[in-house]
């Protein structure tokens, strides 16, 4: 986010007027549509809007939005940002990335970007594949996907993007879904947030890996596989029948049954998102024996990267002349008489 | 400084009353001996004597070698005379070897004849054995075809900082400046300039600034005394004839980094410059991280990729983005280039050159870069080239880096070499208002009927530059293939072979903006040109000028223009019978001379990380005509 006064605009100023190139049912749709109703929610401007992707189906988002955007070369949206965030700190940038352009070709950049602080949006779409090259398995791909370069099934260990976040410094870091209805509140609270939030947005490729997120982003039975956190309530899933408490006897988190509504009794946690430990536990939940940890993980702002280089540029600057001539006689110097 | 040419590489007499024109000084020690700090030192104090120069610090790509050890030999050589100087010097006529090490390397080199100070104290038998001498060389008369003096510097140095009560280690820190007081008896400098810098340098430590002060001093009158035994005599070299004017020295980093300042207020913009640590180009990145008030933000990338991506970023967001780095992170940046080329942004890329390929010689100097900077990227990726060929030349060009980035909306390659970035040499400080500047206007309002159009091409096939930001003008691009004007997504088959061609046509265009070339020195037509670029200047000059007074008929064209090429070039070259194209590289700009104007062009080849010495172009000059 960024501070300037919010601008009215609808749904319709933030449509391009470029043909939308995904497959049918792509969840990414789901996303655009989520974009486009959030940005006049929060008063953007599109002028003052920048999105920036890497490579990859996600990073075509740029092109379906009426505002400034930059489809750039894979894995290097975060390093194109960075450079237009120092150069001119009053845009707000997205950042636009996938499973395989921020956590694989990318990896590097998203953790330098989250490290600094640049106060940016970054949603990663995962959907644990490769979509564009046409379907190899990805560093979020499950153990055991098949895919064209793992004939036998992957046998390497997926990346937990938003432990990754978390482990590289992030200050925001939230989940959400594609068809999800609270996506857009999830994108409000990462705007909000000052300072780099990072969104891992789950999204159906419908081609090479469809379904995959079905077990828990399924509509029938989503009460019972979906915990969407809210800061400052407990932690109730199943129709507040169940929760998630503190396993004191091993330092995790387990989930606990709610006996008519006494969740105090339970002990489930009351959602802090200052609490960084709480995160870290979070964010690790193995789905199945927990419900999927969705919604505002952490979020606990610290001084954004721009906002502490132009600080210091000027303080530095501060009372020097920049004079060119003075700069090039600079150091011993003589002087040969005419 | 460079101009004319005078053949004035004398070897020094030392005898009373000849002095030479010219001197050769090679300083050599242990990579933790100071000998890059005391050959800097000694040229600040030639520079202030008045004499012309050039230096060639080489050294090696560890920071603290093994002790003793042959590949831990570090130097600085130091031609400097009171006629015009263009190459660091051939062969020395005085060499200072703090050790055995420093004395084996270096030695071979040693014009016959020629001096030899060593420090006694340092050739004991652990040393002599790291070296691999079997026997003592100052005592077995293997030195016998130079003049030799070796004493103690080691003790004597010790002697003279015994009062300030230092370790050992620290007493011994101070040989160097023992050593410098000595060269600068020798020559006949005045020790205050080095005194005022010592204690700037020492400023909180008063005891380190006064025992490097006596150690100095007692180097200068252990020459004064004339302890040392006749064989050496005081020699006053007389200041060059300069133009007048204020003077300073300056190495190629330095160079570029206040021309890329310039530069950008020439265009009337910040500057953003994103970098990542590569030896030889980080001195640039330090020297433009302390000129903040000239609206200069630096940026240390988290890699090569980074480092080039983020500077794209700024110039889509209105400011002249500039990365640098040396062959390796060169590489990495390919392919942040070619999206450059494609979405047409400004952008300065520095490519202080070292030998490769891949790690190759961190710390030595090549030319064999061209090709990358020409070819390097994938898909037809045209990009404008312009190479420095000298400390001093690195302003102008890096100056004219900066125009053709903004005049053109492409990436633009500066060459420069390691050679370059290390060396200094007196620099004519010049005048800012003396070049025209080349302001930058954004768009402000929409360019098409009722629509932006960010690809809708100027005369020159330049695209406007948009600020990212501006009110009404919003657009995307990419890397992807794009519609005229539009800048649509489109990859339709006479799409990409029009954006193709544009890209070229832009490119190509540039030739119509820049100088004729010239001929350096010499004739244009005539029975051999010696083509060059980037750092073989100095050379080629001294050898093209003594073939000359030989009354040998060559001439000297260098090029600053690497891509496009100057569009006389072609037509140039065809009025000589032969073309002889020095470099240090294994023939690449003799292949781009030969493919764009089937010119016979011959090449001279050096990659031993090492610059040409004027003997080498001068005999293969005299080969051609013979």
């Amino acid at each position: 986010m960024n501070d300037m006064s919010p601008i009215t605009t609808t749904i319709k100023d933030w449509e391009s007027d470029q043909e939308v190139r995904w497959c049918p049912g792509c969840g990414d749709y789901a996303i655009l549509k989520a974009v486009q109703r959030t940005l006049p929610e929060i008063g953007a401007d599109p002028a003052k809007t920048v999105f920036v992707s890497g490579i990859g189906c996600s990073s075509r988002f740029p092109y379906y939005l009426a505002s400034y955007g930059f489809h750039t070369i894979h894995g290097r949206a975060p390093a194109v940002a960075t450079g237009i965030k120092l150069a001119n700190p009053e845009l707000d940038v997205w950042l636009v990335t996938g499973d395989g352009d921020g956590m694989s070709i990318g990896g590097n950049h998203t953790m330098h970007l989250l490290r600094r602080n640049l106060n940016c949006q970054i949603m990663l779409f995962n959907n644990e594949i490769y979509g564009l090259t046409k379907g190899q398995y990805s560093p979020t791909s499950r153990l055991g996907t098949n895919s064209p370069t793992t004939p036998g099934g992957s046998v390497d260990r997926p990346a937990l993007p938003c432990a990754f976040a978390l482990g590289s410094g992030a200050r925001f870091v939230a989940r959400g879904f594609d068809v999800s209805k609270n996506l857009p509140d999830v994108l409000k609270a990462a705007h909000a947030h000052k300072g780099a939030a990072f969104i891992e947005i789950f999204q159906n490729c419908i081609v090479y890996n469809k379904d995959v997120f079905e077990d828990f982003a399924a509509p029938k039975g989503a009460e019972a596989r979906q915990l969407w956190l809210k800061n400052g309530e407990p932690m109730l899933f199943n129709k507040n029948t169940q929760g998630i408490a503190l396993d004191q006897d091993n330092l995790t988190l387990k989930v606990v049954d709610v006996v008519d509504g006494d969740w105090q009794a339970a002990g489930v946690i009351v959602h802090d998102v200052t609490n960084r430990s709480l995160a870290h536990m979070l964010v690790e939940l193995p789905f199945g024996d927990f419900p999927m940890a969705l919604g505002v993980i952490y979020d606990d702002p610290r001084p954004t990267y721009e906002e502490s280089v132009i600080a210091q540029n000027a303080k530095l600057a501060a009372g020097k002349e920049a004079n060119l001539a003075k700069l090039l006689a600079k150091g011993q110097t003589w002087t040969v008489e005419g | 400084m460079t101009t004319g040419v005078v053949d004035k590489q004398l070897a020094a007499k030392h005898e009373d009353g000849a002095s030479p024109e010219a001197v050769v000084v090679r300083f050599a020690g242990d990579s933790g001996d100071g000998m890059q700090l005391t050959g800097g030192q000694f040229t600040l104090s030639t520079a202030l004597a008045g004499n012309d120069l050039a230096t060639f610090p080489d050294f090696p790509a560890e920071i603290r070698a093994p002790q003793g050890t042959l590949f831990g030999v570090s130097a600085f050589q130091i031609n400097f005379g009171s006629a015009s100087i263009d190459t660091a010097g051939d062969a020395p006529d005085v060499l200072v070897a703090m050790n055995p090490a420093a004395l084996k390397t270096n030695v071979p080199s040693l014009k016959p004849g020629g001096l030899i100070i060593a420090d006694s104290g340092e050739f004991t038998k652990r040393n002599l054995e790291k070296a691999k001498y079997d026997v003592n060389p100052l005592e077995d008369g293997s030195l016998s075809k130079w003049q030799l003096l070796a004493f103690d510097i080691s003790a004597l140095t010790l002697e003279s900082v015994k009062p300030f009560g230092l370790g050992n280690k620290e007493a011994l820190r101070c040989k160097n400046m023992w050593t410098l007081g000595l060269a600068l008896w020798m020559f006949d400098r005045d020790r205050e300039p080095l005194i005022a810098w010592l204690k700037d340098k020492f400023a909180k430590n008063p005891v380190l600034a006064d025992a490097n002060i006596a150690a100095l001093n007692a180097g200068h009158a252990y020459g004064e005394t004339a302890e040392i035994g006749g064989q050496v005599k005081k020699l006053h070299l007389d200041p060059v004839e300069s133009a007048p004017g204020l003077y300073r020295t300056v190495t190629g980093a330095e160079a570029v980094s206040l021309g890329l300042v310039a530069g950008a207020q020439l265009a009337g913009l910040p500057m953003f410059f994103g970098g990542y640590p590569i030896t030889p180009a980080s001195a640039i990145l330090h020297n433009l991280a302390k000129l903040k008030e000239f609206g200069v933000t630096t940026f240390q990338a988290e890699d090569e990729i980074a480092a080039i991506c983020s500077a794209i970023g700024a110039s889509y967001a209105g400011q002249l983005g500039v990365t640098s780095s040396s062959g390796p992170g060169i590489a990495l940046k390919g392919e942040a280039m070619g999206l450059a080329i494609m979405t047409e942004l400004p952008l300065v890329i520095v490519n202080s050159q070292r030998g490769g390929p891949s790690t190759g010689l961190p710390t030595k100097t090549e030319q064999s870069d061209l090709y990358q900077a020409v070819y390097g990227r994938n898909g037809d990726a045209p990009m404008p080239v312009v190479a420095a060929r000298s400390p001093a030349d690195s302003f102008e060009c890096a100056i004219e880096a900066c125009r053709i980035a903004v005049q053109y909306m492409t990436p633009v390659m500066l060459l420069t070499d390691g050679y370059i970035a290390n060396a200094a040499e007196p620099w004519q400080v010049p005048d800012p208002t003396d070049f025209t500047p080349f302001p930058v206007t954004f768009l402000a309002e929409k360019n098409g009927d009722d629509r932006v159009l960010p690809y809708k091409r100027d005369a020159q096939g330049v695209r406007p530059w948009i600020k990212a930001g501006t009110p009404g003008l919003m657009h995307r691009i990419g890397g992807i293939e794009k519609a005229i004007d539009t800048g649509d997504l489109d990859y339709a088959p006479g799409t990409h072979q029009a954006q193709t061609d544009a890209r070229k046509d832009k490119v190509d265009g540039v030739a119509k903006g820049i100088p004729a070339q010239e001929v350096t020195l010499g004739e244009a037509g005539g029975k051999l040109a010696v083509v060059g670029w980037g750092s073989t200047y100095g050379p080629i000059h001294q050898a093209v000028g003594r073939a000359r007074a030989k009354g040998l008929d060559v001439s000297q064209i260098h090029v600053r223009h690497i891509w496009p090429l100057p569009e006389n070039l072609g037509d140039l070259l065809k009025g000589y019978d032969k073309v002889l194209v020095p470099e240090m590289n294994t023939g690449q700009f003799k292949t781009v001379l030969r493919d764009q104007y089937l010119v016979d062009a011959k090449p001279l080849n050096k990659v031993s990380g090492q610059p040409f010495t004027i003997a080498e172009i001068e005999a293969a000059i005299a080969g051609e005509l013979a």
